[in-house]
């Protein structure tokens, strides 16, 4: 299953720190941050709850930059 | 300007006047650096605010956090200057690092959602309502609840929003928002009509076919906004890279703060001179953002992708843009790219009578059939044959017809037939299909008909070999004589005729073995029937795909007209993203580098290194949005 999310960030690599911290979550397959459409896709595992994997994608991206937003 | 950048701005021009003003205050000691500790948190206190956050969440590569050290630190060496060796401190140049990285940072954030906003502009496209007419008045309403087969109407100015089929109402389109061509194209009762396009003269019915979700405009909005997720391979490695480069970076730097020293110490009895040491390691820090380098990559592609779509060159992803810019061999598809699909009577040989009575009577002789070559004789004819001047229609399978037109016997068909009737007839040397024909058993000369060479086709090949590509393929299913004649009239290099669909990607998986691994190949089709082809090579052009789903599907690049010239101006924006994607890449990584064996040495200091982070990125940014130019290419 693959989702976008709309997202806001300041900094080029910022959104690449927030790709690599996206595909790092469990239960993500892979992750594509587009820095120049503001968009996250998301690909999610066999049998995981969107919702729920996301509100962890997110924790994981403010963590590694703090001033970035995911609008789910 | 959105708030935020506003907001920064005043931050940016504020702490500057106040860094320019205080220059000139006769303060010295503990009141100097309060007043300077002003413009420095007024521009820094986000910077610091992030760094804390970033120890918190243990990010040792944070920007902020690099930056914050990097200045904190050059305002703790000012200090010591002060304290220790009672100079006055310099903290000027950590105020203007920051006030620098800001500036660059803001720089960065306007030029981005200007070229944002610029690419959207130039698609344009999207309509915002469509008119419904409903008890009689008209009702504008959200496309996306238009049903199909219900009617719009589309007035003269408006966007057509859904595809569909034109009911009543005739008018002139203007399709260059779709196609990058400025020619208005002309529509009327009964033609096709795609969304997207703008109507500028009548008032249109249209009976939709597609929802809006599924229509011509929606999917092209769709295939650009996603292509630059589709990453390219440099992108790929400068994330890499930058995912090194900071750590790299910032371990160097702390080897620059403590080895020297300590070799100087204990190694040769010198002074350890630690300032100095830790100021060089501080400019390492400076230019330890990767930003310029990451922002400027994927805006090239972004602005080159949006240039390309405004010239009517679809191309679904950053990574096609660049294997693009590598093809080295084209193969065509002959028909629909090279040639129109439209069989036509060419020319007209040894005729006893009038060319147009010749036509005349084979339109006739022909007019029971419905081939396409009959089709052809008729529409060179120029008017309905009046079939009651025709009797005793014969066709002779493989031959040809013989009928009676006028009371005349009138044979029209290909050489066998001649044979067959005992008719001395004359060959043709040209390619194509001949109709011979015979009048009353006497030979009256004969028609050529042709699929007819697009008329940019030839210019279309010279544009492509000045463009780089070292050979020319052309694949037809066609007759070897009339494929031989088109490639040569072209200047084609190599052309296999005869091929079944199959025989197609055959051949082109052979073209693929014996081309060098770096030389691409692009297979140009017209997307019908060729989507195995156009998957297979390592870039699919579909070319005149308006509405065609299929082609849109499986190719790579989709060009929205059937004009071939479209190809090497495609190639060539390409080739001018691409440059410009190496030029900053070399430009980027090239200055950093310099900058940090000056600063390792002791050459540069903290303005050079401010330059090598803020000012390569404005540079880049500016080039990289010399992509969005592609007009003139």
């Amino acid at each position: 299953m693959k989702k976008t999310y709309k997202i806001d960030v300041d900094c080029a690599n910022c959104a690449n720190k927030m790709e690599q911290a996206a595909k790092d979550t469990s239960g993500v397959k892979d992750a594509v941050v587009n820095f120049m459409t503001l968009k996250m896709s998301v690909e999610f595992e066999e049998g995981q709850d969107a919702k729920a994997v996301m509100q962890e994608v997110r924790k994981n991206c403010k963590k590694v930059e703090d001033d970035c937003e995911i609008f789910l | 300007m959105n708030k935020k950048q506003k907001k920064m701005l005043i931050r940016i021009l504020l702490s500057a006047a106040m860094l320019i003003g205080f220059n000139f205050l006769p303060v010295t000691g503990l009141v100097r650096f309060v007043l300077y500790l002003i413009p420095y948190v007024v521009i820094g206190y986000d910077i610091l605010i992030k760094a804390f956050k970033g120890i918190r969440n243990r990010q040792p590569f944070d920007e902020s956090l690099l930056m914050a050290i990097a200045t904190l630190g050059a305002i703790a060496l000012a200090i010591y200057s002060e304290v220790v060796e009672h100079e006055a401190g310099d903290y000027v140049e950590a105020i203007a690092v920051m006030l620098f990285y800001q500036v660059g940072e803001w720089f960065q954030s306007y030029a981005v959602g200007k070229s944002r906003r610029n690419i959207s502009d130039l698609m344009d496209i999207r309509p915002d309502y469509a008119n419904v007419e409903r008890d009689g008045k008209l009702e504008q309403v959200d496309p996306d609840e238009v049903e199909v087969g219900s009617e719009i109407i589309v007035q003269p100015g408006e966007k057509v929003p859904i595809d569909g089929v034109i009911v009543s109402g005739t008018s002139t389109l203007n399709t260059s928002a779709l196609t990058g061509e400025s020619l208005p194209r002309d529509a009327g009762e009964g033609d096709e009509i795609i969304s997207g396009c703008i109507n500028m003269t009548g008032v249109l019915k249209i009976k939709t076919t597609k929802e809006f979700g599924d229509s011509t405009v929606s999917r092209i909005l769709d295939l650009v906004e996603n292509a630059s997720s589709r990453k390219s391979k440099s992108e790929a490695f400068i994330s890499r890279f930058a995912r090194i480069y900071t750590p790299a970076v910032v371990y160097s730097a702390i080897a620059l703060a403590v080895l020297p020293p300590l070799v100087r110490m204990f190694g040769m009895g010198l002074a350890a001179e630690w300032g100095t040491w830790i100021y060089r390691a501080l400019t390492f820090l400076v230019i330890s953002c990767p930003c310029a380098l990451v922002i400027s990559i994927p805006l090239s592609f972004f602005a080159g992708i949006g240039g390309a779509s405004n010239a009517g060159v679809l191309v679904k992803g950053s990574n096609y843009l660049e294997v693009l810019s590598q093809t080295r061999y084209v193969v065509f598809d002959k028909t629909g790219t090279l040639t129109q699909g439209v069989f036509e009577v060419n020319a007209v040989h040894h005729n006893k009578l009038e060319e147009e009575r010749l036509l005349e009577y084979a339109a006739l002789a022909e007019s029971a059939s419905s081939h396409p070559i009959s089709r052809s004789l008729q529409r060179a004819c120029g008017k309905e044959p009046d079939r009651s001047r025709v009797t005793d229609i014969e066709e002779i399978s493989g031959n040809g017809v013989t009928a009676t037109v006028d009371g005349i016997r009138v044979a029209a068909g290909n050489a066998k037939l001649m044979q067959r009737l005992g008719v001395e007839w004359i060959d043709c040397h040209h390619a194509g299909t001949i109709i011979h024909m015979a009048l009353d058993g006497e030979y009256a000369g004969h028609i050529v008909i042709s699929d007819i060479e697009k008329p940019h086709a030839k210019e279309a090949v010279r544009a492509l070999k000045k463009a780089g590509v070292e050979k020319t393929v052309m694949l037809t299913g066609d007759s070897r004589k009339v494929a031989e004649h088109v490639a040569s009239d072209l200047g084609i290099d190599e052309v296999h005729a005869e091929l079944l669909p199959a025989d197609k990607v055959a051949k082109v998986e052979e073209l693929l073995l014996q081309k060098p691994e770096k030389a691409k190949l692009a297979f140009v089709g017209d997307g019908i029937n060729d989507a195995p082809v156009l998957s297979r090579a390592d870039i699919g052009i579909a070319m005149g795909a308006m509405g065609s789903d299929a082609a849109i599907e499986a190719a790579d690049i989709v060009l929205m007209d059937d004009d071939p010239m479209k190809i090497a101006k495609a190639i060539r924006i390409s080739r001018k993203c691409l440059r410009i994607v190496y030029e900053n890449i070399w430009f980027a990584i090239g200055i950093k580098l310099i900058c940090l064996a000056l600063g390792a040495v002791g050459i540069a200091n903290m303005w050079l290194a401010i330059f090598a982070d803020v000012g390569v990125m404005i540079i880049a940014v500016l080039n990289a949005i010399r992509a969005l130019f592609v007009k003139k290419l």
